[in-house]
């Protein structure tokens, strides 16, 4: 058994998984309507390549990945598309997003679909385009796009893989029971991945020791495959990416720096299955294990879920208690928010739906001044000083927030949980990060408004410049003009007697001259002007034409434009009258 | 020479000061050119701070005008765009105390707003085209104008000139992308009139007494 760290804080919330693993993983019924929003994941949302009231079928792509950090959605089921618009999702702020609604017609009809099975013949590059054409996203918690996470082109070799089985949030059990049940296919697609990261000198499944039953499952599998699996004590919050890696190798990920940038590759186990499937037997993402929990629910246990499935759904089939306890709660206690309504549905990060009654989760009491008692900062696991950071949070001190490294939190509510005023020191924590965030994209907005500024400016002032240059050079043109005409006069027979008076007269009598002649060579031609004029009077005629046949519709229509249009209809009467005059004088 | 300099003391340290004088002296005259600083950097500093809207409502052509302006001793309560938290931070750079915004140069708006043209109503007259201190309004002479909603700073200044009104300044609707938590109520506040900001009768009272 190889060698585990210890992470600092972390606290022991009771855990509640006994509820929800009494009972094999479940299947639902298709629900009538499945809802895919088109942005699951980090990165740009998807782009529908589907028209309403196009037929589906289960497995086919719905919308395409947008860009390189981005995943494609499948139809979960088949049935027709009956609403590409904006619904609400599961989000903290119950805000809508774009979302397409498929109504499933209950025949749950396969597109047709082929795996490889000699995965370890294949180039890595096209096992990665195989999962990024799957839709497979991280299934832990932010949703990143998995294939982006494996693509080569990093600095350096990948020589850890760590597969994320810790589940360290109480009441979630989705991890545990897939373990149980599925513990071949998940070691599968951990071969897989090994496979596409050339072979790393170590793979570890991270699991905590409150899952004796998923350690069991594992161990048949993973014997003689090189994949150790590293069990460590359970403690909250275990399973975030970085804290599994210092628990697992001693090694801590600096700030803002990815795994990757260290030669590791972290991933949810939830997802290894998701790649499994993928790869071998060519199903993209359209389901996956959640949790329904809580003691408003009648049986708490695990669904094989389709993505896009109503919450409500799941709560129906649940003999859900609204009366017991009225809240639901995506995710799991800790680090979950309530839904604003039970219509929005699962997607592919989610996990648990949690619904606690009154007596199992009350509602937060109101927060009491702080104490400066210091457990928030035992409790961190990031060693950061949350009473500091609150403080700071409450006064806005965006610098000194940065230099308190509030970007390196976790947002996994420990210090909350021990707080003795009850402060939701996470939600300011949450809410300063977006402010600093607003703030930075303003700072970057305004400076960009300050380069336009600066060559509006600039261009106004060319323009200024240039014009002025043009005025000069004319300027100068006419005095040379003026310089040539008094030397030529100077040069003349009467050098002294030509008064001064008589030189530029004699210029204006040049460009008199000069204007007339144009004139003239205007007029010369009549023949010209002619039918230069009955042109005119051919499409004047033409347009008469149509302005009244318009005038008589509106007039039918009786669409209130007749009065503009009876203008118009007059304005190019007359223009034609004119030219006819116009002619008839040339004629003459 | 080194006997007359042991044997007079004070000329003795008139000439090493003198001497010293003049080489710190060189070294400082040739740090000012070597190491010049072009420009004033505390104008680019509050140019930094200011919110770049270009609106004009301080009384100056642009922003960086203000900023000239206050760092020759102009008040730094005139800009409405940034508000309370850009005079703030104005007040911190400059160590100075943060007076309220002015009023006479507008009111600081809780929302941010972008400018729309409405298009069947434009005539093309390319007058908000001119306006613009960012360039963000794209169209010719006759042809319909519009606003590239992500150039426009939310200034105001292409609504005067328009001859038929037909711009509206319109706030810009909060996305899911730029959603944020919010602050919660401070803590100790219990009672619902002390959160509300009001102060109870028996306090008031109190205070009269």
């Amino acid at each position: 058994m190889s060698r585990t760290w210890v992470t600092p804080g972390g606290v022991h919330p009771p855990e509640n998984k006994h509820q929800s693993v009494t009972q094999p993983i479940g299947q639902l019924p298709i629900p009538e309507k499945l809802i895919i929003p088109l942005s699951q994941h980090i990165g740009a949302p998807a782009i529908p390549c589907v028209e309403m009231g196009q037929q589906v079928l289960k497995g086919q792509v719905i919308a395409q990945a947008a860009g390189m950090v981005s995943i494609p959605m499948h139809a979960p089921s088949s049935g027709t598309i009956s609403a590409i618009e904006h619904r609400p999702i599961a989000h903290a702020s119950g805000m809508l997003a774009p979302c397409i609604e498929i109504t499933t017609d209950g025949a749950d009809t396969w597109i047709e679909h082929e795996g490889i099975s000699d995965y370890e013949h294949i180039s890595p590059r096209k096992l990665i385009e195989m999962i990024g054409n799957a839709g497979i996203s991280g299934m832990g918690g932010a949703g990143f796009p998995s294939a982006v996470k494996l693509n080569p082109g990093r600095q350096r070799p990948i020589d850890t893989l760590i597969v994320n089985a810790t589940e360290c949030e109480p009441y979630i059990t989705a991890d545990d029971s897939a373990i149980r049940e599925r513990a071949g296919e998940i070691v599968e697609g951990i071969k897989i991945l090994s496979a596409i990261l050339d072979h790393p000198h170590h793979i570890m499944i991270g699991i905590e020791d409150n899952k004796p039953e998923a350690i069991e499952a594992l161990a048949p599998h993973v014997e003689g495959t090189g994949i150790s699996v590293v069990v460590f004590p359970t403690k909250y919050p275990s399973g975030g990416e970085k804290q599994l890696i210092y628990i697992l190798t001693g090694r801590e990920l600096p700030a803002g720096k990815l795994p990757a940038d260290e030669g590791m590759v972290c991933i949810n186990i939830g997802t290894t299955y998701a790649i499994k499937r993928a790869v071998i037997d060519g199903e993209p993402l359209i389901s996956r294990v959640t949790t329904v929990t809580g003691d408003a629910v009648g049986t708490p246990r695990n669904y094989d879920t389709l993505i896009g499935t109503p919450v409500r759904h799941l709560l129906e089939h649940n003999q859900f208690n609204e009366q017991a306890g009225g809240r639901v709660v995506m995710g799991g206690p800790m680090m979950g928010f309530t839904l604003p309504s039970a219509d929005v549905p699962i997607v592919k990060t989610t996990n648990c739906i949690l619904a606690p009654s009154y007596a199992e989760i009350p509602d937060d009491e109101p927060a009491q001044p702080c104490i400066r008692c210091g457990m928030c900062a035992e409790a961190c696991p990031v060693s950061l000083l949350p009473q500091q950071l609150f403080w700071y949070a409450q006064a806005q001190e965006h610098d000194r927030l940065e230099a308190h490294n509030l970007f390196d939190c976790i947002e996994c509510g420990a210090c909350s949980y021990v707080c003795p005023s009850n402060i939701p020191l996470v939600q300011y924590y949450r809410a300063a990060k977006g402010e600093i965030r607003q703030a930075r994209e303003e700072k970057v907005k305004s400076d960009h408004a300050r380069d336009r500024f600066e060559f509006h400016k600039e261009r106004i002032e060319q323009a200024e410049r240039e014009k002025e240059a043009k005025r000069a050079a004319r300027r100068e043109a006419t005095q040379q003009a003026k310089a040539d005409h008094a030397a030529a006069a100077n040069g003349s027979a009467v050098p002294s007697a030509a008064p001064a008076g008589t030189v530029p007269s004699s210029s204006a009598a040049d460009i008199i001259a000069a204007a007339q002649a144009r004139a003239a060579a205007k007029q010369a031609s009549p023949e010209d002007q002619r039918a230069k004029l009955e042109r005119t009077i051919a499409s004047a005629e033409q347009r008469l034409k149509m302005a009244e046949e318009k005038l008589a519709e509106a007039i039918n229509d009786d669409s209130g434009k007749q009065d503009k249009l009876s203008a118009a209809v007059e304005n190019t009467r007359q223009k034609l009258e004119q030219s006819k005059s116009k002619l008839a004088e040339l004629a003459e | 020479m080194i006997e007359l300099i042991a044997q007079n003391p004070i000329l003795a340290a008139l000439i090493a000061l003198v001497g010293l004088s003049i080489v710190f002296g060189g070294l400082l005259g040739f740090a000012a050119e070597k190491f010049k600083v072009e420009g004033d950097p505390i104008v680019e500093q509050l140019d930094e701070l200011l919110p770049q809207t270009q609106c004009g409502q301080c009384g100056f052509p642009g922003c960086r005008p203000y900023a000239e302006s206050i760092a020759n001793g102009d008040d730094i309560n005139k800009c409405p765009p940034g508000g309370q938290s850009t005079i703030n931070a104005i007040a911190n750079l400059l160590d100075v105390p943060a007076p309220e915004l002015d009023a006479e140069h507008g009111e600081e708006s809780e929302v941010k707003t972008v400018a729309y043209i409405r298009e069947d109503e434009c005539i093309g007259c390319t007058k908000c085209i001119q306006a613009c201190p960012v360039d963000a309004i794209l169209g010719a002479a006759k042809l319909m104008h519009t606003v590239i909603a992500d150039e426009c700073t939310g200034c105001d200044l292409c609504v005067e000139p328009c001859p038929v009104d037909c711009i509206d300044m319109l706030p810009v609707a909060e996305t899911i992308a730029d959603w944020k938590w919010s602050i919660p109520a401070k803590p100790g506040q219990m009672i619902a009139t002390d959160r509300r900001g009001e102060v109870s009768p028996a306090v008031q009272n109190e205070d009269a007494a």
